[in-house]
């Protein structure tokens, strides 16, 4: 039996007291990450509110596509990701790497609509401090929107990238059968840290694209 | 036959030898001493900058050029904040204590209680980058927009290693919950945790969520600083306040970081030394996590005079008040504890009834300032420095102390030294006294803070002020010369030297590799202390003699 060799660390009794801990751990870390962002969210409510018509316009030069496209991307990434737990639950191991792959590609191709979007935004001329002109009639504080977006979907992508390395290592795992029915919890706790990173985008798109819009 | 088992285990200090064997361990008693051995480096370090600082204001015209003497308290400041007591307790005697105080073998996650000791190290690094190129002046607080516009000094450096150092906490204050929460050995229910894991548990939900708000607020002047962006900069729209708030939301936390281990260790010491049950032991679990729960909603009480509404000054004035209830739960439940008590005075327990003291003159205060007509006068004054220097110094530093003292036979399997260790405890006690007390005279004078210069007529307070640091100096410096003494020839500690009833206490001094032979069993709840008859029933129900 391979899942035989899977035993607990030494400072639990059980695989379940192991798996149990792993979840705990990864929501309190996700409570950590919520104010971290929310922090960032709630310097942008108080520009918002500061300064609705030069924020409002500055949202108006965002490329909506490729935003939406990302959102699309991340919520489908979310449910190949659930399905892959639920077949590493069930023992269907060929099933969950397919569902995960499935989920990678899905990750890698959010950062490359996200890579063509900086790129777009910086012939924009619409990034502070390195390449950044206002246009005409655009009011002063909308720098202060393109700092926030910066900040947001880089941080926001420094988490999609940290959660495909999380992902190719259960990836890696589960093809090592170190991951098994009898013992899920690692792939359960990295797809808890996804659905956080496809929630956080969530919250990032309306307040990036559709602030001037509606 | 238990006991020659016992003895012939090796002892978690003994069983392997290597550096490697150190610097790639999962044991959290071994990281605890590792992290001991960080912060009392970076407590030297700090107090070193205090010692020039007080040298400095000795007399009004001082030793150091007026930049130099901005750096000096910015250096002190920081390293004491983020270096020295916030880390303090948790990742000393809290990554000791907690596994073997509730039953466990290590912590939840040993890996990640590895790594933060590393990333601790690190942020120490860059800051110690950012003070030898040529240090920060801009005071621990980096207010905006004199650090982000004005500033010459290394804030980028400064405000990373910050950032950095955020993550240790945070990884030490994930791994502490879960442990808490999933480690318990049988029979250790939440009304029988010792007080002292009750203040670990709070301080880590303090730590967990107040954390990161540092970390955005520090990142955003680290790229402000670092690209040239607006968005503190009220000359392109942005607002410097919003530096305050986000500062505070997690710097007035802070202060509960460092002073709420305190309040669970000096319970644990108390219990012991009067030989009586703690008072009230639900009022002061509950006491505890109503401050760590309060403490998120007073931060503006920082900003009396920096321009917010007055509506909301009272209402943060107000919920600052109502700290003080769960405080004063704390300090009348330690007195009572002593009433009838049997009271040891060895050094642990002096340095315990220092915190208290020292801790209720520096709450009293804390009172005053949260008072908006007294605030206003004195704000960024002298009373405002001798204020929390009795809150972190002279509570949660004496506690740290006494924490050290009164576990240092269970690190090491030795004794320190009684009678010297006395002597340093007194000597805190009257230096801390000699050295802020007349701060709080001075602040009522009018003598601002952060100010290199004052009039004449203030010097001999400021005399007094500075020769009360000198005694202190010796008192910190002290236990470095008599503990190292005793790891070599104090006399050997046998598993309970002090007669506790915690858990900690079961197994040898020091522990094995993995704490206990056998997951220990938990009958009852701490403190089973009789003062009359002197017996003591340990958690595991047996009693002694
Ligand atoms: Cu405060």
């Amino acid at each position: 039996m391979p899942s035989a060799t899977i035993r607990p660390e030494t400072q639990y009794a059980t695989l379940h007291q192991q798996g149990e801990a792993a979840q705990l751990g990864m929501w309190v870390f996700l409570a950590t990450e919520t104010l971290f962002f929310g922090a960032l969210i709630f310097t942008y409510y108080l520009y918002r509110i500061s300064y609705p018509e030069a924020i409002a316009h500055a949202s108006e030069d965002t490329v909506l596509w490729c935003g939406s496209v990302n959102l699309a991307l991340l919520l489908t990434s979310s449910l190949t990701m659930v399905l892959a737990i639920n077949a590493a639950a069930q023992g269907r191991r060929g099933a969950a790497m397919a569902l995960l792959l499935a989920t990678i590609v899905l990750g890698f191709c959010f950062l490359g609509v996200k890579g063509y979007e900086y790129a777009a935004d910086y012939s924009d001329k619409v990034v502070p401090a390195v390449n950044f002109t206002l246009k005409p009639g655009e009011p002063p504080a909308s720098e202060l929107f393109w700092i926030y977006y910066f900040v947001a979907t880089g941080l926001h992508a420094i988490h999609v990238t940290t959660g495909l390395g999380l992902l190719l290592y259960v990836f890696w795992r589960l093809r090592q059968r170190r991951v098994t029915a009898a013992y899920y919890a690692p792939i359960e706790v990295v797809g808890l840290y996804w659905s956080f990173v496809d929630t956080v985008w969530i919250f990032l798109f309306p307040t990036i694209y559709l602030a001037g819009r509606l | 036959m238990a006991m020659i088992a016992a003895e012939a285990e090796p002892t978690y200090l003994d069983n392997e030898n290597t550096i490697a064997s150190w610097l790639l361990t999962k044991d959290h008693k071994r990281i605890a001493l590792m992290f001991l051995a960080s912060i009392t480096a970076f407590f030297f370090v700090g107090g070193f900058a205090a010692t020039l600082i007080r040298l400095h204001l000795a007399t009004p015209n001082g030793l150091l050029q007026p930049s130099m003497y901005n750096r000096m308290f910015t250096m002190h400041g920081v390293i004491m904040v983020w270096f020295f007591l916030i880390p303090s307790i948790p990742t000393t005697l809290g990554n000791f204590l907690i596994p073997l105080m509730i039953g466990a073998h290590d912590l939840a996650f040993p890996r990640i209680n590895l790594m933060s000791w590393y990333v601790f190290n690190l942020s120490g690094l860059v800051l110690l980058y950012a003070l030898i190129m040529g240090g920060v002046d801009t005071g621990w607080t980096f207010y905006t927009p004199y650090s982000t516009s004005f500033s010459n000094g290394y804030v980028f450096a400064a405000a990373l290693a910050v950032f950095v150092n955020g993550f240790s906490s945070i990884m030490t204050g994930l791994n502490f919950v879960v442990t808490i929460h999933r480690l318990r050995a049988p029979g250790m229910t939440w009304d029988r945790l010792p007080l002292f894991i009750w203040g670990i548990y709070s301080v880590s939900i303090v730590m967990l969520l107040a954390t990161p708000v540092l970390a955005m607020d520090t990142l955003l002047l680290a790229v402000e600083r670092f690209v040239g962006t607006g968005m503190f900069d009220p000359l392109r729209g942005g607002d410097p306040l919003l530096w305050q708030h986000m500062f505070w939301f997690y710097s007035h936390p802070a202060v509960y970081i460092m002073i709420l281990p305190a309040m669970g260790l000096v319970s644990e010491l108390i219990a012991c030394y009067a030989r009586r049950p703690i008072f009230g032991y639900s009022g002061m679990t509950i006491a505890m996590m109503a401050i760590a729960i309060l403490s998120f909603f007073v931060w503006a009480h920082h900003m009396f005079v920096a321009g917010i509404s007055i509506y909301s000054a009272i209402l943060f004035s107000l919920t600052t008040f109502f700290v003080a209830v769960p405080s004063a739960i704390k300090v009348f439940n330690w007195t009572v504890s002593l009433h009838k008590g049997a009271i040891i005075f060895d050094a642990p327990m002096l340095y315990a009834l220092g915190f208290v003291l020292l801790f209720t003159i520096g709450g009293v205060t804390g009172l005053m300032l949260a008072t908006l007509g007294v605030d206003v006068p004195v704000h960024d004054t002298y009373f405002v420095i001798a204020h929390f220097h009795y809150i972190m110094v002279g509570a949660t530093v004496s506690a740290f102390f006494g924490g050290v003292h009164f576990w240092w036979p269970k690190m090491t399997g030795r004794h320190y030294p009684e009678a010297w260790a006395r002597f340093a405890a007194i000597l805190a006690f009257a230096g801390f006294n000699l050295t802020f007390f007349p701060q709080y005279i001075l602040g009522n004078l009018g003598m601002p803070r952060r100010y290199y210069t004052y009039p004449a007529e203030w010097q001999s307070w400021n005399l007094l002020s500075s020769a009360g640091a000198s005694i202190l100096a010796v008192a910190y410096a002290l236990p470095l010369f008599y503990l190292g003494w005793s790891l070599f020839y104090g006399k050997r500690a046998d598993p309970n030297p002090w007669r506790a009833t915690g858990l900690e206490w079961l197994t040898p001094s020091p522990p094995p590799k993995d704490n206990f032979e056998h997951t220990p069993t938990v009958l009852i709840g701490p403190y089973s202390y009789d003062p009359e008859s002197d017996r003591y029933t340990t958690q595991d129900g047996v009693s002694h003699a």
